[in-house]
């Protein structure tokens, strides 16, 4: 199995639909690697598995899927599974991650990332579930800690000691979204540092940063909803240099799929993390 | 989660109606309802956005509160079956046809499917596109001429429709949209040709004999009988002209002289 991540722990950019020209025009410089949806890979041709390919020459690419359902019942969809490694066979990223949660039942795909219950049933199915998927790939997973809504009665273990466990029972990596782990903490009534403290950093392969939006709940109180459609929000920056002065650069990706702003302005974000990343980079070779 | 709770929790995704699984809480004790509501409205807005993608002229065509009414109508009647999306809303045009309220405006169905074919050669598997010093080349011995056999390329679709839909869907692609609009008689008959070229999908309009050639091309018939097809239509159909178009838009994949019959395949096996 291939270590934590071979992405450059450097900034990154999620691959949009709306920027293939700048990105087929990026040297590596500014940007250092994107991320692409792997099911928007699964297309039999055409311009956009052409021009991924192209990307690929000059950056390091990131599968990042939004459809195995490594938290539903039923087993990782066979079918589904070999569609991934086509894509990877043919694009070659340097890291394949998936969420915690479930996203289908019952054969229909619900096209979002659905909650679990963190309890010892769940942690022993999605753990065969990690298993297979690394087994059938031959790879190291990266697996994305949820933004979640709601909770569930009687849950056994907390969210971070669930992740921890996952980690400790699969040995796959961790894709720490710090945005989410905001999101979650508010939504959820609980200290994001605690949460960020308990989770495995050793683990951590990689890092999502993203943007917000707030509502509020039936008792007035915040709701964050984690819309990929603002810029990352001071909080989020806050905690993401807490986590970096812990565990070293990592490959740290600005996720936009909503409201997607020009170019320039989605760089300027990337060179904000970059320059966190630079100086924690610094700060590791003045203590060697 | 067990599977009835996660059954429920599935139910609560596609009807607001439907109260979801037991046990669900939040931490402050509120009530979980704008919570779950939150996934609902997650799920809906992430498939009408596939949708609105997909569609935009339908979109333009009937607004955008009315088209977000319409998909989620029909997001509720046919939910994605696959976690790959590129496909999704494959039943919608035969949706739209069916739909009481869509189906107001006639040529909207027809307009949805010109933009699902657009979808779908967009994504639609690379070939190599035919050199003209190729068919040059096999067109230069008359007599096999009838027996030659033209591949098209994946991504072509042909649609007949009933209504101006090239027209109606170039208007929208113009900077005044009703102005262009004003000058389409929706209710004139337009064939309409998909293709991709150089990254680009292209809608041409065909006249009626030219559609029939293609479309006996696209029907694996050779040469011979796909003219004959044309001239059926329209005696004074040019093929020579059809044949510069097609290379013209880089429509044409491959030629082959025509499938050896059994006699001479024995012949050559013989050899």
């Amino acid at each position: 199995m291939r270590a934590t991540t071979a992405l450059p722990p450097r900034a990154g950019l999620g691959l949009k639909a709306a920027h293939l020209r700048e990105a087929l025009a990026s040297d590596g410089t500014a940007v250092a690697y994107f991320e692409v949806h792997a099911e928007n890979c699964m297309v039999d041709g055409g311009p956009w598995p052409a021009a991924l390919e192209r990307i690929g020459e000059r950056h390091a690419l990131s599968l990042h899927g939004v459809g195995l359902s490594l938290g539903g019942l039923r087993r990782p969809d066979r079918s589904h599974l070999r569609r991934l490694a086509r894509v990877i066979a043919r694009h070659r990223p340097r890291a394949y991650s998936e969420h915690l949660a479930w996203c289908g039942h019952a054969g229909v795909y619900h096209a979002d990332l659905l909650p679990l219950r963190w309890d010892e049933p769940t942690l022993a199915r999605v753990a065969a579930h990690v298993d297979e998927t690394q087994q059938a790939l031959g790879l190291r997973l990266l697996v994305e800690n949820p933004a979640t809504y709601l909770g569930f009665d009687g849950a056994s273990l907390g969210e971070a000691r669930f992740i921890a466990e996952l980690v400790a029972r699969t040995g796959c990596a961790l894709l720490l979204d710090v945005c989410n782990a905001h999101v979650s903490a508010v939504n959820q009534g609980r200290d994001a540092l605690a949460y960020l403290q308990a989770l495995p950093l050793h683990a951590v392969g990689e890092i999502h940063l993203a943007g917000f939006a707030e509502d509020r709940d039936a008792a007035g109180a915040p709701l964050l909803i984690d819309s990929h459609g603002a810029p990352v929000d001071d909080a989020v920056w806050q905690l993401y240099e807490w986590v970096i002065a812990r565990t070293g650069p990592r490959p740290t990706l600005i996720e936009r799929d909503r409201d997607v702003p020009p170019w320039p302005v989605l760089v300027a974000e990337a060179a904000r993390a970059d320059q966190i990343l630079a100086r924690a980079s610094d700060a590791a070779q003045e203590q060697a | 989660m067990n599977a009835s709770a996660l059954a429920a929790f599935s139910r609560a995704l596609r009807d607001p109606l439907a109260p979801g699984p037991p046990g669900l809480s939040a931490w402050n004790g509120s009530d979980v309802a704008p919570r779950l509501a939150v996934y609902r409205n997650n799920v809906l807005t992430a498939l009408v956005d596939v949708l609105a993608r997909t569609f935009p002229v339908v979109r333009e065509l009937v607004g955008a509160d009315f088209f977000a009414a319409l998909g989620a109508r029909y997001v509720r009647r046919h939910p994605p079956r696959s976690p790959v999306l590129a496909r999704y809303g494959g039943q919608f045009p035969a949706f739209v046809a069916a739909d009481a309220p869509a189906s107001a405006l006639p040529y909207l169905a027809d307009v949805a499917r010109l933009e699902l074919a657009r979808c779908l050669a967009w994504q639609a598997a690379d070939a190599p596109v035919l050199a003209a010093s190729t068919l040059a080349r096999a067109l230069a011995d008359p007599p096999r001429l009838p027996q030659l056999r033209l591949r098209l390329q994946p991504a072509l679709r042909l649609l007949r429709s009933r209504h101006a839909i090239v027209a109606l869907w170039a208007a929208h692609q113009r900077d005044d949209v009703a102005l262009a609009l004003g000058e389409v008689d929706p209710a004139q008959p337009q064939n309409a040709l998909v293709l991709r070229r150089d990254d680009e999908v292209l809608v041409v309009a065909l006249a009626g004999a030219a559609a029939a050639f293609v479309a006996a091309l696209r029907d694996r018939l050779p040469l011979g009988p796909a003219a004959a097809a044309g001239l059926a239509i329209d005696p004074a159909f040019d093929v020579a002209h059809a044949l510069a178009l097609l290379l013209r838009l880089q429509a044409l994949a491959g030629v082959a002289a025509a499938r050896a019959s059994p006699a001479t395949a024995r012949r050559g096996a013989s050899r």
